[in-house]
């Protein structure tokens, strides 16, 4: 606001000089003009013609005009002319006489401007102007100037006052907001106003966020969810188990059978939480320190050779064909345990007779695994990536549920874009790797 | 064997202790890091099994200080990071096996056997023996009783890891590592069809099984 006063306040200064300087260098220039053209008349018709032209001027003279004119002789006695003695001040540097007039009864005191010019003849012409309506119009332009800028002001203070309240308004429902997220409903929103400023673009902002966290929110909620869910039944087991473990009754022979299947039980459930751990450890970190290059032929014969028998146990046809080479910036633990889990779903779901297939594109960077299974219907191909998802038909089979999320963490890691589709029948399972 | 466990969780200890004991070995016991490292320096074990986290001194301190004054008494890292990279850390820093809490204590006591077994045979051997089972390392050719047995290259690397540790259990996880040298955990037992097919080569036609399951445990190949 001071600065703002400031610059009005210097805007205004600079007019008012500017138009003040050049209303007095106007009537200067008026002055010399006068006299110029008055020493001329002197030059051809002599004094008596001057002392006539002075006198003309005179009568011709219209109230409120201002012009002053003295012709004296060389003892300065006054000859002609509408004041009435020689004003007894100095000129200035410049030739200028200021001096004052009037104090009479009618007229108040105010100042005049004259120059003087010396005749051939010793005779002397003073031209001047009285000031008074140069001073009135100045007195003018500084009213005018000064209630320009107190209206300016007043303006300025009432817009200033309206924009910073709106902004308190705004910013206050940014804190109303964020107060009422923070008790706990984590659906409010900021409103916005369509206005598309910078309040705008903020609430906008924070509003992506806060779905971003109610996202992330939902999924953890749905992630306990199912572990309570899902570990609740073999704990559950465990427990049975023990319970008749401590009955008197057991003979020898199932007392040893009971407490193989409790560790069973303990073990499963340990592998699940290990699994789950893993899972937030590769997803959390995105370290990739322990990364390298890896080259996935030998790592696809490995896992082919690791789980090939097991296929073949099972009376499926197993074919690798994986004769290109391709490399991958990775861990390769990981990405056996990956290629291991899809295998494993593979096998586990293909029936006696059916086809397991793993292949190597060198072109296009991918890597495929296909069997000719139940498959997964299209509606449910993003969802089965998710923790402890299973589909109906494989409730009954053993599993986790937890696969499938490993391997997806595991392809987030490394870039990899995993991708599922129709086998016709079957899965087919596609790994897009990293250019 | 002799055996020092540096482990600064009192159930832990108590339980591979009382497990060692049952077993048959001495099993030595230091709470902290400092006093870990004072035992294993003064005494003479044939195995440490040291924690990663401990007050005083950390696991990997400790072996490290040991290998500097050429101590190469066989170490094995228990901790309760299992990523790649705590892994290679561990071995690095001159581990010579690790493994992740919780464990079995099968597997923990698998796997000091085969570090003490290890240790043991320095010499190189070309020839494998158990029983009338043979293996030439150089020819890579396996017979018993005299009889030539066809082995796929990954099955000879399995029966070549038994017979080095004849009359040890072996875990499925230990067969993981050490013949197929990937660390992850399969969802099922894929360990147990490629035993069944090297038993069905080894053992079928012969009245003598070499190859025995041990249960909650794993395989062992031994005579009887």
């Amino acid at each position: 606001m001071v600065l703002f006063s400031a610059s009005v306040l210097t805007l205004l200064g600079f007019i008012y000089w500017s138009t003040a300087g050049y209303m007095s260098r106007q009537a200067d220039e008026t002055i010399k003009a006068e006299i110029k053209g008055l020493a001329e008349r002197y030059e051809t018709d002599g004094i008596g013609g001057l002392t006539a032209q002075i006198a003309d001027r005179l009568t011709a003279q219209q109230p409120g005009d201002s012009s002053i004119y003295l012709l004296a002789d060389r003892q300065l006695n006054p000859l002609v002319g509408n004041i009435d003695r020689w004003p007894r001040v100095r000129e200035d540097e410049q030739g200028w006489f200021n001096f004052q007039l009037g104090g009479s009864a009618t007229k108040r005191i105010h100042r005049a401007r004259a120059r003087a010019f010396v005749l051939k003849g010793n005779f002397y012409l003073l031209v001047g102007r009285d000031m008074f309506e140069l001073e009135d119009t100045q007195k003018l332009i500084i009213r005018t100037l000064s209630w320009g800028m107190a209206i300016t002001l007043a303006f300025a203070l009432l817009g200033g006052v309206m924009m910073s309240r709106s902004m308190m308004r705004r910013i206050e429902m940014i804190n109303r907001t964020s107060r009422e997220i923070m008790s706990g409903d984590l659906t409010k929103r900021i409103p916005t106003n369509h206005s598309e400023d910078d309040f705008d673009a903020l609430a906008d902002n924070l509003n992506r966020m806060l779905d971003q966290i109610e996202l992330l929110m939902d999924g953890v909620r749905r992630v306990s969810d199912n572990i309570a869910h899902d570990l609740r039944t073999p704990l559950a087991r465990l427990r049975r188990g023990l319970e008749s473990l401590r009955m008197s009754d057991v003979k020898d022979e199932s007392r040893q059978d009971l407490i193989d299947n409790a560790v069973n039980e303990a073990d499963g459930l340990l592998t699940t939480f290990n699994a789950l751990l893993r899972i937030a450890r590769i997803e959390s970190e995105a370290r990739r320190e322990g990364f390298d290059r890896i080259e996935l032929q030998p790592l696809l014969r490995d896992v082919g050779d690791l789980y090939g028998p097991v296929a073949e146990e099972k009376g499926l046809v197993f074919t690798l064909a994986c004769q290109s080479s391709m490399t991958l910036f990775g861990d390769r633990d990981l990405l056996f345990q990956a290629l291991a889990n899809l295998l494993d779903n593979a096998i586990k779901y293909t029936p006696a007779g059916g086809n397991i297939a793993i292949g190597l594109e060198e072109g296009s960077r991918r890597v495929t695994i296909c069997d000719t299974g139940p498959g997964v219907p299209e509606s449910e191909w993003d969802k089965v990536f998710q923790r402890f998802y299973r589909l109906d038909h494989s409730r009954t089979t053993a599993g986790s549920g937890l696969g499938l999320s490993l391997v997806s963490a595991v392809a987030k890691l490394h870039g990899i874009e995993l991708s599922l589709g129709s086998n016709d029948p079957g899965l087919c399972v596609t790994l897009q790797m990293p250019a | 064997m002799r055996v020092l466990v540096i482990e600064d969780d009192h159930d832990t200890a108590a339980y591979v202790v009382k497990g060692l004991k049952e077993q048959g070995h001495v099993a030595d016991h230091a709470a902290d890091g400092e006093a870990g490292l004072h035992l294993a320096t003064g005494e003479s074990y044939d195995v440490l099994v040291v924690d990663r986290m401990l007050p005083k001194l950390d696991g990997l301190s400790i072996i490290k200080s040991l290998r500097l004054a050429n101590n190469q008494t066989p170490a094995l890292i228990l901790s309760a990071l299992g990523e790649v990279d705590d892994r290679v850390q561990g071995l690095q820093a001159g581990g010579d096996d690790y493994l992740v809490k919780p464990f079995a204590f099968s597997e923990l006591l698998a796997r000091l056997e085969a570090l003490v077994r290890r240790t043991d045979f320095e010499a190189p051997t070309t020839i494998l023996q158990v029983a009338d089972l043979e293996m030439d390392l150089l020819s890579r050719q396996v017979k018993r009783g005299g009889k030539i047995i066809e082995l796929q290259p990954r099955e000879f690397r399995l029966l070549e890891f038994l017979m080095r540790h004849s009359g040890q259990v072996v875990t499925r996880t230990m067969l993981l590592e050490k013949v197929w040298e990937y660390h992850f955990d399969p969802q099922t037992n894929v360990i147990d069809v490629h035993i069944s097919r090297l038993r069905s080569k080894i053992d079928k036609e012969f009245s003598q099984p070499l190859l025995h399951t041990v249960r909650g445990a794993g395989y062992v190949l031994r005579a009887s």
